[in-house]
């Protein structure tokens, strides 16, 4: 479980990147994140990952105080989060089944279990026939795909995606939305950050929006906020 | 997968950087190992000479042979003299002719009687040969008195030299390689930013990180001193003719492996310390994790 307790983010003395964010997510929910650009869903998602820390307020994962953890534990906390990025953020002088093994390999996986994983979560991404080509070789949608099995091939409890669909066409997106569905129902929670608005209305999840640092409306099954 | 095979990676993936800095590193361990042979030699030298203390008187040509036993009776009487030995003129050919085997056309030119005879004294300690040398000058027969006293001198002003002048080298090249490996780690770094950055977020340890950039600078300096030592060692085979031929007498070459073979040891240390101190501060300096 994800809790945010009465969270704010400031940059500077100024600029609010959130405040006063108090949120809790369950353990296996979907979770989209929604708003404008500047609205803090970004902030939200790089507190998770202990990037940076919250100015005030409690971040909860699995009951413990993330803002609390000594430096030495931040590595092993990381690798319950699985994190895709818009741009994919794929290593190119890595082919895909490289840059898939590196979670692996971080995680001191031995080479044969990192081939029989990596085996396995890039047959079920469907880009099992693109293991030995390079970023630069690959399609939007097979780049993503990419970074969503480097994401969860070391089985994490969040998978976190700051607007994957973002540069993909809508049947791409589509597509790239299923696979995160799919890893959802596996248990995984996962907190999407979008500004798709038929995504977020299709799929009937919860819907966080956020506006101007601070959270204006959570619904359960809730729509994309036009007027955000 | 190891920090090893990580690194191995890393070198793979930059050829050229790789090879200038195995290039740079084996220039400054080419310096230290010679260094320290020239050092070891001239050291082994001095102590041959230092532990010889002997003088040598060469007398002129119509010298007879009652004058010549006159003064090594009367050196054989004297307490400071350890042993006396005539050198004839056709003794010192022979050394001469041994000397020279394998040189032809110096051995045509010369004959016993261009040769001087000498005698070689021994003394018991090396205070003692000055005033023999001393004595033996006064002797109207005598042309000439060698005391390794001046060669000791020399010796030991040329070991001053080496140490002074090798030192400075060294230390030199060990700055200017530490630098150098620093600036080529510290590149990578910069270029691998998005892999860092990419392993931190799926939980890499700051260890797991900055190991293969260590070992890399390591591993830079391992090649260079392993190369130069073979370069060194190779070399100093090559030359062992010529050194015999100079100085044979002292038992110089060839070079004891157990020697060469600690030599490397020193080397491979070295190259850990230079490899790893410069490698250190560029994780310091670059890798902000």
């Amino acid at each position: 479980m994800v809790v945010f307790d009465h969270v704010t983010k400031k940059y500077g003395t100024s600029t609010v990147a959130l405040d006063d964010v108090s949120l809790e997510i369950k353990q296996g929910e979907f979770t989209f994140l929604v708003g404008p650009s500047g609205a803090g869903k970004s902030t939200l998602l790089r507190l998770l990952t202990r990037e940076t820390l919250p100015t005030t307020g409690k971040i909860l994962v699995d009951s413990k105080d993330t803002t609390k953890l000594k430096d030495a534990d931040i590595p092993t906390y990381r690798r319950k989060i699985g994190f895709i990025f818009q741009d994919f953020k794929l290593l190119d002088d890595r082919t895909v089944f490289e840059n898939v093994a590196l979670t692996l390999e971080v995680l001191g996986k031995s080479e044969e279990e990192i081939t029989k994983q990596v085996e396995h979560i890039l047959k079920l991404v469907e880009i099992w026939d693109k293991r030995n080509l390079f970023p630069r070789q690959l399609s939007g949608g097979e780049a993503q795909r990419t970074a969503i099995a480097r994401a969860v091939v070391g089985k994490p409890e969040i998978v976190l995606a700051d607007e994957p669909t973002g540069d993909l066409d809508r049947k791409t997106a589509w597509s790239v939305l299923q696979l995160l569905n799919e890893v959802n129902s596996w248990g995984t929670t996962v907190i999407m950050a979008t500004h798709n608005s038929e995504i977020v209305n299709t799929l009937k999840k919860r819907v966080v929006s956020l506006n101007k640092g601070a959270i204006v409306r959570d619904e359960a099954e809730g729509k994309y906020d036009k007027q955000l | 997968m190891s920090y090893v095979d990580f690194a191995k990676r890393n070198i793979r993936r930059s050829p050229f950087q790789a090879i200038a800095a195995s290039m740079v590193m084996f220039l400054t361990f080419f310096a230290l190992v010679t260094f320290l042979i020239l050092a070891a030699g001239s050291q082994k030298i001095l102590q041959f000479y230092e532990s010889k203390p002997q003088a040598i008187a060469f007398f002129k040509d119509g010298t007879t042979d009652a004058d010549i036993s006159a003064i090594q009776n009367a050196l054989a009487k004297d307490a400071r003299v350890v042993k006396v030995k005539y050198v004839s003129k056709d003794d010192a050919l022979k050394i001469y002719r041994e000397r020279n085997k394998n040189d032809p056309t110096l051995l045509d030119l010369v004959t016993a009687n261009i040769l001087p005879s000498s005698v070689e004294v021994s003394a018991n300690f090396p205070s003692d040969l000055a005033p023999i040398a001393d004595l033996l000058r006064q002797e109207p027969v005598v042309s000439e008195v060698v005391v390794p006293e001046d060669v000791v001198a020399a010796l030991t002003s040329f070991t001053t030299t080496i140490r002074l002048v090798g030192g400075s080298v060294v230390t030199f090249l060990t700055l200017f390689s530490i630098l150098i490996i620093l600036m080529i780690i510290g590149f990578k770094i910069r270029l691998r930013r998005d892999e860092i950055e990419i392993m931190r977020l799926i939980g890499a340890s700051p260890n797991f990180i900055r190991m293969p950039f260590v070992l890399e600078g390591i591993f830079y300096g391992l090649v260079g001193s392993v190369f130069s030592w073979v370069f060194v060692y190779a070399l100093l085979w090559y030359l062992t003719p010529f050194i015999k031929n100079y100085i044979g007498e002292v038992n110089l070459v060839p070079v004891n492996p157990l020697f060469m073979v600690g030599l490397l040891a020193l080397a491979a240390v070295m190259a850990i310390i230079i490899g790893g101190l410069g490698s250190m501060g560029a994780v310091r300096r670059y890798l902000h994790i």
